[in-house]
Order: C-alpha cells, then structure tokens, then sequence
C-alpha cells in the first residue's frame, strides 16, 4: 500500500521508486527471514523496517543494489544480530541464532542466497489455531507490510483493536507452539486450502466490501492479488494456488466497469466491456489454461472457469451460459453449498429460460438454507421480472432491501424495485 | 512443549448405548498409544462434577461450595499431559481421543 518513501520529482525520486518498489515485493521475504533465523515476530517486523530505512539512506548514494531482496535481507539479519547482541538475557539464543546465520563474506552482500522463507510465514500467519480475523490481519501486516492503521480501515476497525488482535495472535503463536514451517505431506492439501481461503477472503473484502460507502476498495484487492501471485510463485505444482490468482485477475479485470461516477452498481450485462483490462484477462487466461492442465479440478479452477466465461464473452448476450450452468453444477458436488447452488439457478436462468431458473430458486428458498441471504429474494425478484410478473418481483425486491448490507448494493436494488412498481402498475402494452 | 488436554463432555449430548459400551476401551487403546509413543506423562479420568468441592479463601476464611466451580454444561470429565514438538502434533494426539468425537477437548500450553 504506501512505502516507506513519499519523495517528488527529482534525482532522488528514481532511488525512492526503487525503495518503494522494493518494500511492495520483498517486505514478506525479509520479515520471513528474521522470523526463521531468531523466531520473534516483534523483532523481525522491527528490522525490516530499520533495513528499507537504510535503503532510503544509503540507495541514493551507493545505487539501488543488483539484488535488493537480498542485501534487505541481510541488512535486516544483521540488524536483529545486534539487537539479539545487546539483551544480555538472550544470550543463549544469539548463539542459535548466530550459527544459524552465517554473516555474510565481505561486502558482497549481493552474493548470499538466501532461502526464500515466505512460504513457512503464510502457512504460519493462516494456522487454523488462530482466528479468522486475525490470520487475515496477521497476513496483511507480516506479508504485505500493511501498517496497523492501514489494516484498521480497511477492515473498518478502530487501530487499538487491531493492534491488540496482532498482538494477540503473534503471543499464541509464541506460547502455544504455533510451528513456523510449511506443514508435512499428510497436512498439507487442507492446511493449503485454508491459506487460499484467506487470500480469496482478503480480496473479497476489497470487492465487494461488507460495509461502508463504496462497492471495491481496490488496494485490498492489490494486496490479495499480490500475495496470491506470490503463492502461486512459492508453489508451482499446486494448481488451485495458480487458479486462485487466475481468479482473483479474472474479477479484478472488470473493477473499472463495475460501479458508475456515482459508485453505483452497473450488473455485469450493463457493464461496458471497453472498460476491461484485456492484460488482466489474458494473463488470467494463461494462468488457468497452465493450472488446468494438471486434471485435477480444484473449486478455484473451476470458480476462476466461471469467471473466465465472463470475462471473455465479447457481448453479455455471447456468454456461454450452459458452460457456466455445468461449470457451477461441477462446483456443487465438489463443495455442496446453497449459494453455489443459487449461482447455478441463475446460469440455468440465462441457459434455459428464467422458468427454469425459478424453479430451482424456489426450490432453494423451501430449503429454507439461505433463509436471511439477500441474494435469494434479488435472484427470485430478477427472474419474475423476467418472466413479466412485476408485482411479485416488486414483492420480492421488497424483501432483498431488507436484508442488503451494502449501501451502493441497496441503491442498486431500490431502483429496480421503483421500476417494478411502475411496471406492476401500467396496464399490459403500455411503457 | 508441555500441553495440558482438558477432555470436555456436554451434559445435553446423549451417547447411544453402543459408544457408551465402546468407549473405555477405545480411551485405553489411545492411552496406550500415547504412553507407548512417549507422549502422554500424565492423565486420568475425574469423578463427576456432583463429588467436586469448590474452595475459596476470603477475609482468611475457608468458604467451600458443593459442585463445580462453574455451573455449564459441558464438563471437565478427564486431563491428560502430553510433551509435543508443537501444536500441529499436539492437534493429532487430540483429535485421536475417542472423546473428540462427541465431546470437546481443550488444548492448553503449559506456562514456561
């Protein structure tokens, strides 16, 4: 989000670009570095911050150096060398941590290679033993070097309350033996999902924000995006992490689409597809042609399946609705869920008629499963419009504006219920 | 790392006679597991909560209460220790208590 450096034009704005460049894409690798060579979490955050604090002193004069992960890096496990050095209580534990860091050979900062710990600190960060929240804010602050103040608002939250959830969840780490490693083989496979959850969670908080004024707070979608890239990077023989980021660039392609100058809602068959960011979904189209090939389809190859139909349909009348219907009823065997299911009502819907997708919807609804889900009565509301019955679909827009949480999603709706009461109430064959 | 498993059971869960009848054994074979792996220190089962005794001292006078020390639901029916390289192990050992199935069990570092 913002780096270290805020300098203008100027000679020194090149250096300062490279600082900032630098603290987007190696603060995760640093601090993880730290953590694996003396374990304290406080420590590591300290010294990365004094390394990139360095960079923008010392750049400048000497130049960007080759490798500037590397001599960050160093920087940073020199630095907690000589805190370690100065609490004489730790002692004992600067010997370990000493042999377990060799000081780099002369100058030559540049030469070490050092291993690449980020992957033992994502796994660590989204350990399950911790909760949700904090595993997403604990993401936010180690990985991605989001400031405590800048994690409060994003996550609408007051910074105490933050600051003492970070604090919280680096202490069970601690005292509960929470291991900073990547899990063994037979954890793995569930251990990794719950690290996609987070990321996948993180950037749909920035896409549709769960309160507040606007519809997408985009840094927090940058943020997701990064750090899934990141993974995918990390583990190039897990398909879903690839798929996840496919995903994730799929929906980001359309942000500039989304919502109007007034931050309303423009629903994907409005959207002016001249707006989409064709890098973005080309890259995504290439990510998930490499994850797919592995035949083994996770949920986010199939998700980002979906979303890749969107994203490619040159007209909203050109989606390939039947490939979405089939893509949706391939995500609900693989994880039965009833907004899945309502997903799939509403491909059906465009595949095969709304009637067709009624059907399921009302089915879902006498489940009685999404009882309290906006989305359920908005879907319901669509569809009777479409199918020219505009006093039930009044009805149910009715009941989808009690339930909606965000206010550029409740404008959205309050307009098509006004359009609805219009219709309900002009004679068939009038306008 | 030294954990303390508090083996939880809820009063309002009614188990069927076949787990009823199944569960000193299945509890013996993952105590024997558990010792045998060198993870387990200590452990018991605790006698109900109507034979506690709760005691507190105040004004240095002995106060004591018939009963546990919170009146819940679920209920403290066993402990064991067990020595863990971490929390992901000790995670496992817990999961295996035939008690998790039903019940609750707590995982709680000791203080070192």
């Amino acid at each position: 989000m913002t780096g270290p450096s805020s300098a203008g034009p100027g000679p020194d704005a090149d250096v300062a670009g490279a600082v900032d460049e630098a603290f987007r894409s190696e603060w995760g690798k640093v601090v993880a570095a730290v953590i694996g060579q003396t374990g304290d979490w406080d420590l590591a955050e300290e010294c990365a911050q004094d390394a990139f604090a360095r960079a923008l002193r010392t750049w400048p004069r000497d130049g960007v150096p080759r490798r500037p992960g590397a001599w960050l890096t160093t920087v940073a496990r020199n630095r907690a060398l000589d805190l370690l050095r100065r609490r004489s209580t730790e002692a004992v534990k600067l010997e370990q941590s000493a042999r377990l860091a060799p000081e780099p050979e002369g100058d030559d900062m540049d030469g070490e290679d050092i291993a690449d710990d980020r992957l033992r600190l994502i796994f660590t960060c989204c350990h399950p033993a911790l909760p949700l929240e904090a595993r997403v804010a604990l993401t936010l602050r180690t990985l991605a070097g989001l400031t405590t103040a800048e994690i409060a608002k994003a996550f609408l939250t007051a910074e105490p309350t933050m600051a003492k959830r970070l604090v919280r969840a680096k202490a069970k780490i601690r005292n509960a033996g929470i291991p900073y490693r990547v899990p063994p083989a037979h954890l793995l496979p569930e251990r990794t999902s719950g690290v996609l959850a987070v990321l996948y969670l993180l950037f749909n908080e920035g896409y549709t924000a769960s309160a507040g004024q606007r519809l997408v707070r985009h840094d927090l979608c940058d943020e997701a995006i990064r750090l899934a890239r990141a993974l995918a990077g990390l583990m190039p023989d897990e398909p879903e992490a690839t798929a996840l980021l496919a995903l994730m660039l799929f929906h980001h392609a359309r942000r500039a689409g989304r919502t109007n100058a007034a931050g309303e809602v423009i629903t994907l068959e409005n959207q002016d597809r001249s707006l989409w960011d064709q890098d973005q979904i080309g890259e995504g189209t290439a990510l998930l042609a490499t994850a797919a090939r592995r035949q083994r389809p996770g949920q986010y190859l199939i998700q980002a399946g979906i979303a890749q139909c969107h994203a490619t349909a040159p007209t909203a009348a050109e989606t390939d609705w039947t490939a979405i219907a089939r893509l949706y009823g391939m995500l609900a065997r693989l994880v039965p869920s009833a907004v899945v299911e309502l997903n799939r009502a509403v491909a059906v819907g465009m595949a095969d008629g709304p009637a067709a997708g009624l059907a399921l919807v009302d089915q879902l609804a006498g489940s009685g499963q999404l009882d309290g889900y906006y989305l359920l009565p908005a879907t319901r509301a669509d569809l009777l419009r479409r199918l020219g019955r505009p006093a039930e679909a009044a009805d149910s827009y009715r009941d989808a504006l009690g339930l909606v949480v965000n206010e550029a999603e409740r404008r959205y709706l309050a307009t098509r219920l006004a359009e609805a009461e219009i219709g309900s109430t002009t004679p068939p064959g009038g306008c | 790392m030294k954990y303390m498993l508090l083996i939880c059971t809820d009063s309002s869960v009614v188990l069927t006679d076949e787990q009823k009848a199944g569960l000193p054994e299945a509890t013996g074979k993952w105590v024997q597991e558990t010792d045998g792996a060198g993870i387990r220190l200590d452990g018991s089962a605790l006698r109900p909560v109507s034979d506690a005794t709760t005691v507190r001292v105040r004004r240095d006078e002995v106060l004591l209460a018939d009963g546990p020390f919170a009146e819940t639901k679920e209920q403290i029916a066993g402990f064991d220790i067990i020595e863990c390289a971490d929390l992901d192990q000790a995670i496992e050992v817990a999961s295996k208590h035939p008690v998790a199935s039903f019940g609750t069990i707590e995982v709680r570092p000791f203080w070192q």
